[in-house]
This record gives structure tokens, sequence and C-alpha cells, in this order.
């Protein structure tokens, strides 16, 4: 049985007034990859934002609960030190508008490396992890936008290795990328949590089913306050669903 | 029917000859301008007016280069006093300010915008100049390079502030986030990402700011001395040249207009050529610069 | 896809004393950074005050009713007031809203509204549209003197207007033309195309639309448009410098040359010692330059209100 990488203890989330997530207990295991699914609006992506503090940025927004990092209070932490332990992938891919390398690069960059031995270094390394190596090796000083939309996404993942951390959090990361490109998205998580641990948000039933270790759904009623249902092995999840409302996302009787 | 599809056919006419007088206006502007400065440029010649520091019309001498280097030397100094506040004062408003202290810095840029040149110019004469007169260097009459410059670096930063705070607000918020989720701080953020992705828009603040320094006119007639010399130290100390008198380009048209004629109004005619071509080769060289980095990325 | 040789993606951990250290120094930088970016805003601040502070606080002593409405007297004391100067503006800006308004808002109809014809007018059509573009950004980047310039040679000198209000206010014309047209084409642009479509699918020739439907639309930012031009014409020197002539006195007639607030100003400050008259000139100056910003503020508002209704 894995350690408990990241925990959340009857937490809830406030925009406002307006309560967005409510009393969320959730255990996530450490080098498995947890997916979060649910129809639209329940607040997933909220929740994955709660783990390295992006809910931060939005003002008006409050907390109750606690949420854990390897044991660690997260809100308590300084939040830099938190972002270099937790990555992030976004929906959309967002590579800077700077060369490949300098978007690999940024990461350790801005947390103290100069050495450019060190850096190339880091820079293969990640590139390499992320299955992108092979495709831009020759090509490093070109800029990131000009690569095609899974090769970016590809190259975002590969900007979040280089910081080293040892959970990444990914947003519906093959949302807006083709099937080809997302199969090979799929096959690179299958391969990065050997090393690290993955919770994936995503709206397709069927990639939560072909590639998490464990999955949970939230659900969300008239209230529009995201709750989480039910929490398990993703087989256990897809077979044998213990609550009516998550077999009747599973079983598409609605969105 | 008829009248209607009649009254709609003459307005477009109407229409059409309003947005020709854009055209008109300025291939006027060009053909007067050239036209009364080519006896100058014919008889004077380049050499003769480019190349030579005495203006003397009395004396049959036009050299505006003095006046040249005067511009392109308040124009620089405006720009290394002013543009770091503005730039800083830009990115403030943009990533800083909680929104009361924006509620009253960006009006008060504006107002700062607003304020006409001759009211810079009268502050510059009657607190900056006798304030600079203080320096003690020989000669130092507080009318010069660094009184003018100081004024022009206030004019000119309100609108590098606001256009430079449009061009970072405009950057992608994906970037931002991209940014702080791997750990990087806000001023990381700020200087590594956000600037260099909003280069083209203050670059194009800045474009703005230098026509606007270059083209200034009365506020650098009231403090900046108006010595048709080349600006040069005042003693053995090198950094006496900021204090030196001068005159702008913008300075000898307006002083000397009035009552010229003959080849000393065509030369005027030239000086107002070489200010424009220095305004556009500013632009193009901005331009040009902005191409190769975007290309080099 | 064959999976890549996965060699451990994984490079070791930095040790986390030197991530710690790193850390402090990057926080600290930024303490710092942000400090000097709060002082700037306040220099910019504090600029703000000293100079408005100032010409108030010094022109308040010159100004009072009767400093407004007496003339001026000339002479090394500048005597008199600033009466003839401040009709003298307004005469000024009334004559170039006359001949400028219409002249821009029509252009800024005609690139905006007949656009679609770049495609079906052919060739002359869509080289004027894009030469009339041009026209206008090139405009906008011509400095002041040399419209001033330009007025001298043109109005002053060979059309032997001399110095006059005629002159002066054709050369502001085409120093605010660019001004107009530029804001005009914007309030035109925010009007939705909807309305033009409903009002042509009703049987309205193309300027019927314009003139019943989409002009009263765009009239909030078209007069703010005005207003900026009109802060602007006040604002401005050196195109009257040289068109306008310095007399004090009122000019009786479109031939009759005169000065404005601001010229005014700049001869009490360079041909008198009377500087406090010079710094209440200006105090009048920067109140009328507030109170125009203000309408153009309220306009403003009006407009997105008005905006958002539209949507």
């Amino acid at each position: 049985m894995n350690a408990i990488k990241l925990e959340t203890n009857a937490y809830s989330l406030f925009y406002g007034k307006f309560r967005a997530l409510e009393d969320i207990s959730l255990k996530i295991p450490e080098k498995q990859v947890t997916a979060i699914i649910g129809p639209s609006g329940c607040g997933k992506s909220t929740f994955l934002r709660t783990f390295n503090r992006m809910n931060d940025l939005i003002p008006g927004v409050r907390t109750e609960g606690q949420a854990l990092l390897d044991g660690e209070d997260i809100f308590s932490m300084d939040v830099v030190a938190l972002r270099q332990r937790v990555g992030m992938v976004f929906q959309k891919p967002n590579p800077f508008p700077k060369s490949i390398y300098d978007n690999v690069a940024y990461g350790p960059r801005v947390n103290g490396i100069r050495d450019k031995k060190a850096l190339d270094e880091i820079v293969e390394t990640s590139l390499r992890g992320a299955a992108l190596w092979d495709e831009v090796k020759d090509n490093l000083g070109k800029s990131g936008l000009a690569l095609s939309g899974g090769q970016q996404q590809r190259l975002c993942i590969a900007r979040a290795l280089a910081v080293r951390p040892s959970v990444i959090l990914m947003d519906e990361p093959a949302a807006s990328l083709d099937p080809i490109a997302t199969q090979r998205i799929e096959e690179l998580i299958r391969q990065l949590v050997e090393e690290y641990t993955i919770v994936i948000v995503t709206h397709n039933m069927q990639q939560a089913g072909r590639v998490s270790d464990y999955t949970a759904f939230f659900f969300t009623d008239e209230s529009s306050t995201g709750k989480l249902v039910e929490f398990n092995l993703t087989r256990k999840i897809f077979t044998n669903p213990q609550d009516k409302r998550t077999e009747d996302y599973i079983t598409g009787r609605f969105g | 029917m008829q009248t209607k599809l009649r009254v709609d056919r003459a307005v477009r006419t109407i229409l059409l000859i309003s947005a020709s007088f854009s055209i008109l206006i300025v291939v006027s502007i060009f053909v007067f301008i050239f036209r009364s400065s080519l006896p100058a440029f014919r008889e004077i010649g380049l050499q003769g007016l480019l190349g030579e520091l005495t203006w003397r019309p009395t004396n049959g001498s036009f050299g505006i280069l003095a006046m040249v280097v005067g511009s392109v030397m308040v124009t620089l100094m405006a720009l290394v006093i002013g543009v770091p506040l503005a730039i800083a004062a830009a990115v403030f408003l943009a990533e800083i300010a909680p929104r009361g202290v924006q509620a009253v810095v960006r009006p008060a840029v504006q107002l700062l915008a607003g304020i006409p040149s001759v009211v810079y110019g009268l502050f510059g004469m009657v607190v900056l100049v006798p304030l600079i007169r203080r320096i003690p260097v020989a000669g130092n009459s507080g009318y010069g390079l660094l009184s003018a410059a100081i004024v022009l670096a206030v004019m000119i930063l309100p609108t590098i502030t606001s256009i430079s705070e449009d061009a970072i607000r405009a950057v992608p918020r994906s970037y931002k986030e991209a940014s702080l989720a791997l750990g990087a701080t806000h001023l990381q953020t700020i200087f590594q990402v956000l600037l260099p992705a909003g280069k083209s828009g203050i670059v194009a603040a800045l474009i703005l700011g230098i026509g606007r320094a270059l083209g200034e006119t009365m506020a650098m007639i009231m403090v900046i001395g108006n010595s048709v010399i080349l600006p040069s130290p005042l003693d053995d100390n090198p950094l006496t040249i900021f204090l030196s008198q001068a005159r702008t380009l913008t300075g000898n048209i307006a002083v000397e207009i009035n009552y010229a004629s003959g080849l000393h109004a065509s030369a005027l005619f030239a000086t107002g050529v070489v200010l424009f071509v220095l305004i556009m080769v500013v632009n193009i060289s901005a331009h040009a610069i902005l191409n190769r980095s975007n290309s080099a990325a | 896809m064959n999976a890549p040789e996965m060699t451990s993606t994984r490079p070791t951990e930095l040790p986390s004393s030197r991530t710690s250290a790193n850390l402090r120094k990057r926080q600290a930088a930024q303490k710092f950074g942000f400090g000097l970016l709060w002082l700037a805003s306040l220099v910019v601040i504090l600029i703000l005050l000293v100079v408005v502070g100032y010409v108030f606080l010094t022109g308040f002593k010159s100004l009072s009713w009767e400093f407004l409405t007496t003339a001026p007297k000339g002479g090394l004391s500048g005597e008199g007031g600033i009466s003839t100067t401040i009709l003298t503006t307004i005469y000024l800006v009334g004559l170039i809203l006359v001949i400028a308004a219409p002249l821009g808002i029509g252009a800024a109809i005609f690139l905006i509204e007949y656009q679609e014809q770049t495609k079906t007018g052919g060739k002359f059509l869509r080289g004027l549209l894009q030469a009339a573009n041009f026209g206008v950004e090139t405009l906008a980047g011509i400095p002041s003197i040399i419209f001033g310039l330009f007025g001298y040679a043109l109005f002053v000198s060979t059309l032997k207007f001399g110095f006059s209000l005629l002159s002066a206010g054709l050369a502001g014309a085409c120093l605010v033309l660019p001004t107009i047209i530029r804001t005009t084409q914007e309030a035109l642009l925010t009007v939705p195309v909807s309305l033009r479509e409903g009002s042509l699918a009703l049987g309205a020739t193309r300027w019927q639309t314009i003139s019943k439907v989409v002009l009263p639309a765009a009239i909030p930012g078209i007069i703010t448009g005005i207003m900026l031009s009109v802060g602007r014409i006040i604002s401005e020197t050196a195109v009257f410098y040289v068109t306008l002539g310095g007399s004090y006195r009122l000019p009786n007639s479109l031939l009759s040359g005169g000065r404005t607030l601001s010229l005014h100003l700049y001869y009490l400050a360079m041909d008198t010692n009377a500087f406090e008259k010079a710094m209440g000139t200006g105090a009048v100056l920067i109140v009328s330059i507030i109170l125009i910003n203000l309408v153009i503020d309220l306009i403003s508002r009006k407009l997105s209100a008005g905006v958002r209704q539209n949507q």
C-alpha cells in the first residue's frame, strides 16, 4: 500500500459567499495516477488547483479545512517552495514565447541554477522524460510556439519536470489535442507515474479508465457546490460503483 | 424611392471627399515643406546644413548640426530619466497596485498627460532652473540640457506609462500562471515572462515617447537656453556637458520663422525636414529591432 | 509508439538547504523590487502634486474675477488680465471644430461604413481607403511644430491670410483631424453589426442606416473624440505661435490675430516678469483640462453602460 502523498480533510473553498467545494476529504496515494472526474462545473479544476495554491491568484477566495502535502499543511508553507514540489500542466498548452531550451530551463533558472552544463543536462533529461527529446534535440533554439499542439503540451510537461517536483497536477491535459497526440500523452503519463505522483482532471471517462489507478468522482447539484461522491480504485469505480450518482455518470445517463 | 437612392449616392460622394482630405492634408504638408526647403538643400547643401556647427543666417551660415545634437541629447537624457520611472509605474499599475491605489495613481498619470506643455515650461523656468543654477559650476545659468531633460521626462512619462501598462495587461494570463506554477516569484514572473512577452507594446510606447520628445517645442524653448552652440562641458569635468545650454531643432524653427525670409526661411523648412527624417529613422529602427528580436526567439 | 528509453527521468533532488537559501534570496529580492516599484509610483504622484500644487499656490494670488474679465494691457509687468485670451481661445476652438468635426466624422464614417467596398469597389476605392488610413496614421505622428510650419507656409504666407484666426483655425484643424477620425472610427466599431443589418433588412438605404441607427449609437464616443480635441487645442501652443500672431487684443474678424491662453502664458513668461500672472493663467489652463477630463470620463462611463445594454 502506497504512502499518502496529498491529502485534504473537510476542505471547503468559497468565492466570496459562494461555496464552490464542500467538505472534501480525500487521500491521494504516492506514485499512482489519480483521476478526478465529474460533470462540468463540479469544481474539479478548482480542487486540483488547491494543491499548488493557484487559487490564491483569484481575489476573494477563502478556504476552510486542511490540505496536506507529505503531511505538511500546504497553506502554512511558502507558496513558491510548494510550487517547486507540485508542478502543473494546463489544459491549453502555454509554452512561453521563448526558445524550447529557454522554456524548459526557465524553472531551474528562476530557482537559481546558472551553470550552463547543469542546465543542459536538466533540459535534456526533462525533454527525454516528456518523450520530446528526439523530435527537438537539433532545434532547441526554435520557438516553443512553433511546435504542434501535442508537442507544445509535451514541452509544457518537460518544463514542469525540469523543476524536479514530486507531484504533477494535470488539468485536462489532452483536451485541446487530436486523438493521436492524446494517445501519446496518455502513454507518457503511464511512464511518468513510475517516478511521480500524478493527479489528472479529465472530463473524458474513457481516458480516466485507461490512464488512472484511482478515481475520484465529484458531483454537484442545484446548489452548484462541488462534493466528493466516491473515491476508489479505478477498476472498482467503473465496474462496481457504490453511489447511484456515480453509476449514472459512468453509464452516461447525464453529461 | 429615386430620391432616396440619389441622396444616398450624393452622401457617399461627400463622405469619400471627406476621407480624401486626410490624404490631401498629408500630401500638402509634405509638398509644402519639402518645396519650401528645396532652395536651402540646393544652395546650402547637406554638408552646409548637417555638417556645419555655425548657425548665423545673417552671415550666410546655416549649420544645424548643433541643433541636431541638442535635440538628440535632450531626448536621450529625458529617456534615461523618464523611462525607468515610467515602466516601473506601468508594472506597478498592472501587477502590484491594489485596486484602491490604482484608482489614485492612474488618474494622476492621466492628469500629468493633460497638463499643457507651456505650464511645464513655466514650472521649469520658475522652479527647476533656479534649482539647477545652484550647482556650483562656472557658466551654469540653470538653463540648459538638464532642466530641459527633466521637464521632457515628466512630459513623456504618462504616455509611456499608459501604453506600457496596456501592453503588460495584454499578456495572456496563461503565461503568468505557467510561470508561477513553476515556482517563480511574482517579481521573477514580471521581469522574465511578462515584460519580454509585452515588449512590442512597450517598444511602441517608447517610440511614441521619443516622437513626443523630439517634437516638443515650447517647453524646450523656455528652459533649454536656446544658445546656438554645440553642447559641451562647461569646465574640466566632462559631466558638466549636461549643464550646457543648447537649442533643439524645434526651437530653431519656432524662434526664427516669424521674421525669417528667403534662404533663411528655407533653411528653417529644411530643419523641419531633418526633424521629420529623424523621427522616421527612430520609428523604423525600433520596428526593425523588434522584428529581429521576435524572430530570434 | 515505442517507449523512449527510460533512464531515470528524475535527476537527484536538490538538497533542501540549497533550495531554501535560494528561496530566501529571491523573496528578499522581491521585497526590494516591489519596494522600488511602490517608490516609483510615489514619485509620480509627488511630481503631479508639486507641479500642480506650485502652479495653483502661486497662481492663486493673481486669480480673481477681475483677472478673468480684464483684458491684458501688455508692458513689461504684464498689466491686466486674461479676458481677451479666454475669448480668443473659445473662438479658436469653435472655429477648429466647425472645420474639423464634419470632415473628421465624415471621413471616419466613410472609412468604416463603406469598408466592404474594398471588395466590390475596385482598385481605386481599395487604394483610396488604404491611402486614407495611412494618411491618418501619418498625420497622428507629425509633431505640432510641423503643422505650424505648414500653416505658416500655406495659410499665413501663400494664401496671405496672415497671422489670423483663420490661419490658426485651419492649421489647428489639420492637427486634430487624426484624433477625431480615430475616435469616431472606434465609436462606430462599437455599434453591433446586427443593428446595421436589421436596418438594411427593413429596406433602409445605407445613409439612412448610418444617420438614423449607427450615428446615434456612436454619439458618446464621437463626443469623447471632440472633447479630446478641445483639450488638445487648449493645451497646444507651437502651432498657434506661428499662425496666430501675438496680439493681446481681441480678434474682431477671422483675419485678425490674437492670443490663446497658452500663448499668453508663454509671452508672459518670456517677455515680462509677471510670473504670478503666468502661474494664474496656468491655473486656469489646468482647471480647464481637469474639467474636460471629467466630462470625458462621464461620457466614457455612460458609454460603457450603453455598450453593456447593447449586448
